[in-house]
């Protein structure tokens, strides 16, 4: 008799597919949104207080750097129970999906900061000089100039970190965070039950398809919208 | 007035820039040619503040760039237009919005913006190229543009890097004659550093040559085409002449407006001297044509050959034999 397609198949999917969808799409969607304004405030600071940034400041750009790269060498599953005490104490809870945003926003945090720095120090020098001789401000120069010119680039970094929350999630769904990830152990791996387990992931493959194809399309739109 | 006084500039213990003192008066066209890494991109940019130096003064109507505190150099390069080697645009706007650009950030009233921008893109010849985007433009449409940009907030001194450098022989051409245009039509000076010849004369009316940070001769281009000091020769390479024929070599200079064309054919007919002509050119220095002859004559005739081009004030210079 088959879970998910069988008589019984709609409860199933209501009660049990549908919520970790739901859960899913809550934690990839807040935790990009939160990690791409965080991240991009930390890596203007990264660029910025660069010893050939605008002020450079070696202390708090090596202090920055260090502790990015910190959390950037934790699995993932180790930053998840390293934060824990921390998550409880500001959730108030260490299960469920809000608790579950805290580890993921922190780590994509590290994570989409190295790689909107990475996109801003391609934009050309001789461009941010050109607009240093005109007079223009700082805070212009890094936000008009910088981070637009950088923004085809940077989103096709949010792209890659979003298809790795994505992972995140189903790793954090096993510490009690639910979600489709989740679902696939408990109800597909670890119930002997591998229809579930490969619909999940055959559902999975088509999320990441979708995101990327997406992603690629607005970059596309982004980098040549020549007329 | 742009007034430098024995500017230097240290990295550590390297020195980029060495006592450079020199004047660069309102409206003129003023070269800054040498090899690369001689420093004239570096003194270039000590005058609108994006390099700093290490000593010395540099005044530009009777300010010292040195003591500008940060909004004032903001305020103080509004005043100073830049050009670069590779016209760097903001790639994801239009032509338009890259020239409004400064003067947005500047606040300028957006009827404002509007007209300047328009009246700047006929100066420069743009005017169907401002709803397209600038990758789309060539190599010369490109620097039209950013010569636009450079002169939207109507600046007093205008900078060019290499401006030139990176663009073909006919394009090239035709952005000195624009450059030349608006320092004739807008009064504004402009300085140019360049490793091209080409630029310097066809556009610069005086040019001072940097060798390793320092300034090695500086002057009026036609009066150094002349003299045509060590240095000079140096840069400019005469590498035609790899090596001059036995007996004395003489290089007479052609000046403009007089009989110095002729000179040749008297010596021939008044010294009855016999000579063979082994090199020679014609240049246009911002449109006027100068050039040289390098005679070679037989040692006996020497003595008589230089009497004659001294007494007809000839400009000559005897060249000794390389090989």
């Amino acid at each position: 008799m088959s879970t998910l397609f069988g008589e019984n198949a709609e409860n199933f999917w209501k009660m049990i597919m549908f919520p970790a969808f739901e859960a899913t799409f809550q934690m990839v969607i807040i935790t990009t949104i939160l990690g791409t304004v965080l991240g991009a405030l930390v890596a203007i600071i990264l660029v910025v207080t660069n010893k050939n940034g605008m002020h450079p400041n070696r202390i708090i750009y090596k202090i920055t750097a260090f502790l990015v790269n910190v959390i950037r060498s934790f699995p993932f599953v180790i930053l998840m129970v390293f934060f824990l005490p921390f998550t409880k104490s500001i959730m108030g809870t260490s299960i469920g999906v809000k608790a579950a945003i805290v580890p993921l926003t922190i780590s994509a945090t590290a994570f989409i900061a190295r790689l909107i720095e990475s996109a801003m120090q391609e934009v050309d020098p001789s461009l941010i000089e050109a607009m240093k001789s005109f007079g223009i401000s700082d805070i212009r120069l890094v936000c008009g100039v910088i981070l637009s010119e950088a923004a085809p680039a940077i989103v096709s970094g949010i792209i890659v970190a979003t298809v790795a929350i994505l992972g995140s999630t189903a790793m954090a769904g096993t510490m009690g965070a639910g979600g489709i990830g989740a679902t696939a152990i408990t109800y597909g791996y670890q119930s002997f039950n591998y229809e579930v387990m490969y619909v999940i992931a055959f559902i999975l493959v088509i999320f990441v398809e979708v995101i990327q194809g997406a992603g690629d399309y607005v970059y596309r739109k982004m980098k040549n919208s020549k007329k | 007035m742009i007034e430098i006084t024995n500017l230097q500039k240290t990295f550590g213990e390297l020195e980029v820039l060495k006592n450079i003192s020199l004047n660069i008066m309102d409206h003129e066209i003023y070269g800054l040619v040498g090899k690369s890494g001689a420093g004239k991109s570096t003194l270039l940019r000590c005058i609108n503040g994006l390099e700093t130096y290490s000593a010395g003064k540099l005044l530009v109507n009777g300010i010292e760039i040195k003591g500008l505190n940060k909004k004032e150099l903001r305020l103080y390069r509004k005043n100073i237009g830049m050009i670069f080697q590779d016209f760097p645009m903001l790639s994801r706007k239009t032509v338009y919005e890259n020239i409004a650009y400064p003067m947005k950030c500047w606040k300028y009233g957006k009827d404002d913006i509007e007209k300047r921008v328009k009246e700047l893109a006929g100066i420069v010849g743009i005017t169907d190229k401002l709803e397209q985007k600038p990758d789309t433009l060539s190599g010369g449409q490109k620097q039209r543009a950013a010569i636009a940009r450079a002169l939207s907030m109507n600046p007093e001194i205008l900078l060019s890097d290499e401006a030139t450098s990176a663009l073909d022989p006919v394009t090239t051409k035709s952005i000195l004659d624009l450059l030349k245009d608006i320092n004739e039509k807008l009064g504004i000076t402009i300085i140019m550093v360049t490793h091209q010849m080409e630029v310097v004369r066809s556009v610069c009316q005086k040019v001072s040559l940097l060798e390793n940070g320092k300034i090695v001769e500086s002057g009026d281009v036609q009066e150094l085409f002349l003299k045509q000091p060590e240095a000079f020769r140096r840069f400019l390479g005469n590498e035609e002449i790899t090596s001059l024929p036995e007996g004395v070599n003489i290089q007479i200079m052609l000046r403009k407006n007089d009989d110095s064309g002729k000179i040749l054919s008297r010596i021939a007919k008044e010294l009855q001297v016999e000579y063979t002509v082994c090199g020679g050119k014609m240049e246009s220095y911002r449109g006027e044509n100068l050039g040289d002859f390098i005679i070679n004559i037989k040692n006996e005739d020497a003595p008589d050959v230089r009497k004659f081009l001294n007494h007809e004030h000839a400009v000559w210079h005897e060249l000794s034999g390389r090989s």
